[in-house]
């Protein structure tokens, strides 16, 4: 695990602060003085998983930097309800990018640091999982190969939600989109098709990759955090929760996200070169159900006649990764 | 637009001009909802007020909370059959939360740093007559002295304490914690007089010019059964054992001692022929375990202690050093009916543990009394029919326990003020119950009970010292940190940490949270993820 849990304090690391451990202790986001880097106002939807997650990961980079961070980001939700021109939520130097460039932006950004001699202004590069599984891979894949000095975010909703919900490389299978199959009997996405950017990143042996979801901040926090500390390419993949394009209540965001990790079907864990270093293990192992039945997108799998054996297909890719992740850890 | 860089027409502006509260359509609000705990305590603690004290290691003001409630937590966290622990909502979770362990901790504490009540800053010039030193009279007169009013208190025994100490045995109850806690009490400035009986309560609160009084004799008379029995068979009640036990001349039960009745007054004295030198002491019980009102873990320690309990009997004849039982059997309506099977048991003596009836002498021509199953029948407010004269505890119709007592002390208190007054007592109305339902226990860390000490069972069965240990200050710090802290903020920071919008304001530590509601959107994260359940969405109006 990346960080060490602390047990026994009533809440212990659980919540998002604790008023019994020591301040040094404490999180980025339970400081009264947090740099809230995504500030009120924006347009994102009610209960935006997003907008959470991008407030989380840049307030916990600030805190790493001391304030001295740039971001690129790509076109996107996160762009588009942050900055309405001439608005903007960012309270820190931030730069939109064409939808699938973020990464050489931030590579560039990261070589005119280097040439104005400001080593200590750092480079993020964010966007979401369509601007970075799909349309920006190849940019990503070069910004990794090159080892260029940035950190890129990825938050990942599953699918093109800004523009009303398509389907992305990053979209689960048997996942309703506009674009899966809308009539018929399968409306949702197909298996066997999509890929997981965390172990393409990996494959890069970059210095750091690590995945997270906004139902645990103290881990993504401290990924955050140690990213920071690393020169080099370095990816970190966010799963956060739609409400719009989930199907989802506005109030039930960090439930899935915590679904999602303790079901198996989204694995918590780092790696440094290419190398597995830790998971955060699953709490309490849960069905794949208690995730795909609060979800409107996963509707057509229990109704009109329960889809027993997708349900059992999505089952056994969480089995695997539970295997493969090592997900059960040492807490079993 | 001059000074504008190339193809910039419009200043740069902050999202915080759009106003995103005008979308919602529900708005969360902070409220404290009722713990079960406090909801069920009969001496109305605020027990997880004073718990959340004790998480953050201030003792201090833990002990200072408990005691605005309840003067005596030394002997509540040792006496007390703590309901609040069956309410507990961490028992959801995994074990509830050993709250009497962490009071008789703060008790002990208090004890051994020397924390002092504050004396009241003001004097009210009334005087109150309390009748009695057991636990409703001492709650009472120390509710009563910190509202500013002169009390004396009238004890017909040698000692204060009433039943804590002329009734439980001391291995339930040390008697240098019971002084302790009363004496603590009487340096308020409470008048006590001990060998003092009120034999006409108008005559001595005449006599001494007070202006009410609160009667809380207790229950001191064991009730007796017609036994046919010969001369060589020794017949004593319970209390009497139990009273004895006090002073120089301890009980002489025999060897072979059989207890009559099933309530803990039998389990105790018991327990107490065991530790005198009993070989055999038998409970004879007429109905079965789950009917028993003993609570079940002093059957369960009288049992490891080789007490040995006869079910569905009932004793129809003593003789010579024997007795004979009849079994008995349940009906459908779950009363026992005779069976005409009988057997016979070796017996020295036997102790009657029917229950106590009040001595009511005192209230002899006080006229507007009502008197009914030998109690005193109260209104709401805790005053007899006669104005001016309150009473408490096991003399009025109620569950006989030292919290109940307790309780009753504390709200007469606040009554007999308010009448004096002129007033009555304004009730807030409670809060609604903070049920399991209520909280997200995602956020509580894994977190078994503690387990507190017990003597070992030798000297459980040969000594009077007490039997089940306390917490250490390691211990009882977990053990307090094991609370859910239901329905009240305990600034665990979740609503502030999980607002995609920003719009709950962090105050500070002690001061909570407030909502911005220019830019809340009306999601409910912050509901759904507060682990305790002190946030509620409310519909806007349209």
């Amino acid at each position: 695990m990346s960080f060490q849990p602390i047990k026994f304090y009533q809440t212990g690391t659980f919540t998002v602060g604790n008023r019994l451990l020591a301040p040094e202790e404490r999180s980025v986001q339970a400081s009264i003085r947090r740099f809230n880097s995504i500030n009120s106002g924006h347009r994102a939807c009610q209960g935006c998983g997003e907008a959470l997650g991008a407030r989380y990961a840049i307030d916990a980079a600030m805190e790493a930097t001391q304030g001295q961070l740039v971001a690129a980001n790509a076109t996107g939700c996160l762009e588009v309800f942050s900055t309405p021109y001439p608005e903007t939520s960012w309270q820190i130097p931030w730069m939109h990018s064409l939808f699938g460039n973020t990464a050489a932006v931030a590579t560039g950004l990261a070589a005119a640091m280097k040439i104005k001699g400001k080593k200590e202004v750092r480079v993020i590069a964010q966007g979401g999982d369509g601007g970075t599984t799909d349309i920006g891979f190849g940019c990503l894949s070069g910004m990794f190969e090159r080892n260029d000095d940035v950190l890129y975010i990825c938050y990942d909703n599953q699918a093109y939600m800004n523009t009303g919900v398509q389907r992305s490389s990053a979209t689960p299978p048997a996942a309703r989109t506009a674009t899966t199959m809308a009539i018929g009997e399968e409306p949702g996405n197909v298996f066997g098709q999509g890929k997981f950017v965390p172990a393409i990143a990996m494959a890069h042996e970059i210095p750091y990759v690590a995945t997270a979801t906004v139902a645990d901040l103290r881990d993504l926090e401290d990924k955050v955090q140690r990213a920071m500390g690393i020169r080099g390419a370095r990816y970190l993949h966010i799963l956060v929760p739609c409400p719009l394009g989930w199907g989802t209540a506005s109030h039930e965001t960090i439930k899935m996200a915590r679904l999602a990790k303790e079901t198996g079907l989204f694995p918590v864990f780092e790696a440094e070169h290419g190398e597995m270093k830790s998971v955060l293990p699953i709490r309490r192992q849960l069905p794949v159900e208690e995730f795909l039945k609060p979800q409107k997108r996963y509707a057509h799998l229990f109704a009109p006649t329960p889809r027993v054996e997708i349900i059992a297909r999505l089952q056994a890719m969480a089995d695997r990764n539970i295997r493969k992740y090592g997900l059960l850890g040492g807490t079993q | 637009m001059m000074d504008k860089p190339f193809a910039i027409t419009l200043d740069p502006g902050s999202s915080l001009a759009n106003r995103t509260g005008s979308w919602r359509t529900f708005r969360p609000v902070y409220l404290d909802r009722l713990p079960p705990c406090n909801a069920t305590c009969p001496a109305g603690e605020n027990i997880q007020g004073w718990l959340f004290h004790a998480e953050s290691g201030d003792y201090e003001q833990a002990w200072r909370i408990l005691t605005e409630h309840n003067p005596l937590p030394a002997i509540m966290g040792r006496v007390c059959y703590h309901p609040c622990e069956g309410a507990c909502n961490r028992q959801y979770v995994d074990e509830a939360v050993g709250i009497n362990s962490v009071e008789r901790f703060l008790g002990d504490e208090a004890i051994k740093r020397g924390w002092k009540f504050v004396k009241p800053a003001h004097q009210s010039g009334k005087r109150i007559l309390v009748v009695g030193a057991g636990p409703s009279g001492l709650s009472a007169a120390y509710h009563l002295v910190r509202l500013g009013h002169t009390v004396e208190i009238h004890e017909a025994g040698p000692l204060p304490g009433g039943m804590m100490r002329f009734g439980i045995p001391k291995y339930r109850l040390p008697r240098e914690v019971l002084d302790a806690e009363v004496q603590r009490i009487l340096d308020l400035g409470v008048t006590l007089k001990l060998d003092c009986k009120v034999t006409d309560i108008r005559a001595a609160m005449a006599e001494g010019g007070f202006d009410a009084a609160f009667l809380a004799v207790g229950a001191h008379i064991g009730k007796r059964t017609s036994i046919p029995a010969g001369d060589a068979v020794k017949i004593v009640d319970a209390v009497s054992v139990l009273r004895s036990m006090e002073g120089e001349d301890k009980p002489m039960l025999g060897r072979r001692v059989v207890v009559y009745g099933g309530g803990n007054t039998a389990i105790d004295v018991a327990r107490t022929a065991k530790r005198l030198g009993a070989t055999e002491a038998i409970i004879v019980y007429r109905r079965t375990r789950e009917k028993m009102p003993a609570h079940d873990f002093e059957v369960e320690e009288a049992l490891q202690e080789g007490v040995m309990i006869k079910w569905l009997s009932t004793i129809r004849q003593a003789g010579d050093h024997q007795i004979t039982v009849e079994k008995m059997k349940l009906d459908e309506k779950g009363f026992p009916q005779p069976t005409g099977e009988f057997e016979t048991l070796q017996a020295d003596s036997i102790v009657l543990a029917l229950g106590q009836d009040v001595d009511l002498s005192l209230l002899e021509g006080v006229p507007g009394l009502e008197i009914k199953d030998g109690v005193v029948q109260v209104g709401p407010n805790m005053m007899t029919g006669y104005p001016g004269i309150f009473a408490g505890g096991d003399m009025v119709p109620s569950e006989r326990t030292v919290t109940v007592a307790v309780g009753h002390g504390k709200k007469a208190a606040r009554h007999i003020d308010a009448w004096l007054r002129g007033t009555t007592v304004e009730v807030a109305p409670k809060h609604e119950l903070a049920t399991f339902d209520k909280l997200n226990p995602w956020y509580y860390s894994e977190a078994p009970h503690t387990v507190r000490p017990m003597l070992n069972i030798i000297r459980r069965q040969s000594t009077f010292d007490e039997v089940q240990g306390g917490l250490d200050e390691n211990n009882a710090l977990y053990e307090a940190r094991r609370c859910l802290s239901c329905g009240n903020c305990f600034e665990c920071d979740n609503c502030y940490g999980v607002c995609p919008d920003n719009a709950v304001v962090k105050l500070g530590p002690g001061k909570r949270f407030q909502f911005n509601y220019d830019y809340c959107k009306g999601c409910g994260l912050c509901v759904a993820e507060c682990p305790c359940g002190a946030i509620r969405m409310e519909a806007e109006e349209s």
